[in-house]
């Protein structure tokens, strides 16, 4: 039967590339997919956006190409990224321009796009496209005139044409994370894009590839304690056979652990109902998903069943939602933790009498509640305490006057302050919009090019 | 009947989606999951997770891998990007639930080693 070698080379903007080179030099693949994206990144980059109209891609992109392409071309080992965020086509002249210092004018570049509708809202409203939020049922017009970026999550289809079309590499905006993995089992297993199981068998190895170490060892809750060298921790890298079963191990000689209770993990990570895991590819059962140890770091993945894609694309709208401000202070012992509380109620009357307005605030004592809240017993003898207070403004001038708020407690508030932690910046908050949009007013939009790196 | 905290036999994970949160708790056996059905309702752990959720939990069963998978709503202070807590994405919600404490009987936790621990230095 025939079967195609993946590997995993990125699970998050910020991931670093080592793991992709042990994957290119080590995992005997033909395809390396990289999912830099995420709701909060895509609002990191639209911040990039904002402040240069030629930014708005993973930065880190050139660095990944520069390191990777010259292991890759040797062994003929296609990528695939999603890097783009909201400027792909930048991206792409990024990647063009590693591929010209690199002396590899002739490497063949796609990128696609048509994802981003951030200039088509009032358009795909007037085509009858509601927009409202789909957890909520709120209307869109609660936030139109604060909507700051917008996408619509792509399936696989343009990244096999861009495949057909003989890239080497891959450039995308928002195409789902999954979908990056299904396009090269589709593209080089011949299957169908109705072929509902199948895509679904690949979704699912898509989902367990996309967050690079998380089902390899990474975030692990069991006995952590005895996994191997994560400091070099293997990234996935699958052996899918046309059939649509498959091997999940990671490169020899890496670090982490590949088994049933690592992988399983990451099955459900992310995951609202597991009858109904929509991806616009396919919607997959994961509750029919049968994983096996089937060697040492090897588990076999089989029985995935899916059904037919829905109408839809989900789509996020990013939208201005006020600043934050954060002030912190540590204290030590003894009585910490009265000492914080003590703080953070004069925090509250110096901010008051100061005349700013938050909308709403977070007290947080970290070390005690900021992780598990009212579920967490109160120490009453720890050692040491840091205040955090964050607070959210209409306007951003409040936010960053809100940050200084706290200095004169060093001074003037409860004795023993320490572990002290630097003021923050006030930073714009995002609020992300989910909703659903017909296919037909998005994939009529989407175009995919090809080029070499010497083009243009 | 004894008392145990999932810490003790269970994995769990979590993860974001705009403004939901999802954990999952996974059992080490077939009994266990059986316990965790009973014990761990959706009622139990909207309480469990205090002022963190606004909104309802739902819970799924993954038997396939022995999970249960809830979906908290209105979990994450309006969404990663918007938020004001320090873990944002509520990436330590999993071990939130490790917290819990439920009632098993003998033969449920028959066969399960309690005592794993890491090692301290």
């Amino acid at each position: 039967m025939r079967s195609l070698r993946i590997g995993a080379g990125q699970g998050f903007y910020g991931d670093s590339v080592d793991g992709a080179l042990d994957v290119a030099r080590g995992g005997e693949v033909s395809y390396i997919c990289f999912d830099a994206l995420a709701e909060l990144t895509m609002a990191i980059l639209q911040k990039d956006r904002f402040r240069d109209p030629a930014a708005g891609y993973a930065r880190d992109l050139p660095a990944f190409m520069t390191a990777l392409l010259p292991e890759c071309r040797a062994r003929g080992i296609r990528l695939i990224t999603n890097a783009g965020g909201i400027n792909p086509a930048g991206a792409a002249a990024a990647v063009r321009s590693v591929a010209r210092t690199l002396g590899m004018d002739d490497l063949r570049i796609g990128v696609v796009v048509g994802d981003d509708i951030t200039s088509r809202i009032d358009e795909l409203r007037a085509a009858g496209a509601a927009l409202a939020n789909m957890d909520t049922g709120e209307d869109v017009s609660a936030i139109r005139d604060r909507i700051v970026f917008g996408v619509a999550y792509l399936g696989c289809a343009p990244v096999v044409q861009a495949l057909q079309m003989g890239a080497d590499v891959v450039v995308t905006g928002r195409v789902a994370d999954a979908s990056l993995f299904v396009a090269p089992m589709v593209h080089e297993l011949g299957w169908s894009l109705d072929d509902w199981d199948r895509l679904a068998a690949g979704a699912v190895l898509g989902h367990l590839m996309e967050c690079s170490a998380q089902s390899t060892g990474g975030n692990f809750s069991g006995d952590w304690w005895n996994v191997p060298d994560l400091d070099r921790a293997g990234y996935p890298v699958c052996e899918v056979r046309q059939d649509g079963t498959a091997l999940l191990t990671k490169p020899a000689g890496t670090g982490g652990r590949v088994c049933f209770d690592t992988v399983k993990e990451q099955l459900l990570y992310e995951v609202l109902d597991p009858r109904s895991y929509f991806n616009p590819d396919v919607v997959a059962d994961f509750t029919s998903v049968q994983l096996r140890d089937a060697g040492p770091d090897v588990v076999e993945v089989s029985g995935v069943r899916g059904r037919e894609r829905t109408d839809s694309l989900k789509t996020i709208l990013g939208y201005l939602d006020g600043y934050a401000g954060t002030c912190a202070i540590g204290y030590s012992w003894p009585d910490a933790v009265a000492k914080a509380r003590r703080s953070a109620a004069l925090i509250e009357r110096m901010t008051e009498r100061a005349g700013l307005r938050p909308l709403d605030r977070v007290v947080e004592l970290i070390g005690v509640d900021s992780t598990h809240g009212s579920a967490a017993p109160i120490p009453d003898d720890a050692n040491e305490v840091v205040l955090r207070v964050c607070a959210r403004f209409a306007t951003e001038g409040e936010a960053k006057r809100f940050t200084r708020i706290a200095t004169p407690l060093g001074l003037n508030g409860p004795p023993f302050i320490g572990g002290g932690v630097a003021p923050q910046s006030a930073r714009a908050l995002l609020g992300v919009w989910p909703s659903l949009l017909p296919r037909s007013l998005v994939e009529p939009s989407v175009e995919v090019l090809v080029e070499e790196a010497a083009a243009v | 009947m004894t008392r145990i905290q999932l810490r003790d036999v269970a994995q769990a994970r979590s993860g974001d989606k705009g403004d939901l949160a999802n954990v999952a708790l996974f059992a080490p056996s077939d009994a266990l999951y059986r316990a965790f059905l009973r014990e761990v309702t959706p009622e139990r752990v909207r309480e469990h997770y205090g002022r963190f959720v606004r909104g309802n939990v739902d819970r799924y069963e993954v038997p396939n891998v022995r999970a249960l998978n809830f979906v908290l709503h209105q979990a994450l202070d309006g969404g990663a990007a918007r938020s004001l807590r320090s873990d944002p994405l509520g990436k330590s919600y999993g071990s939130l639930i490790l917290r819990m404490e439920i009632d098993v009987s003998d033969e449920e936790l028959a066969g399960v080693d309690t005592g794993r621990r890491p090692p301290v230095a």
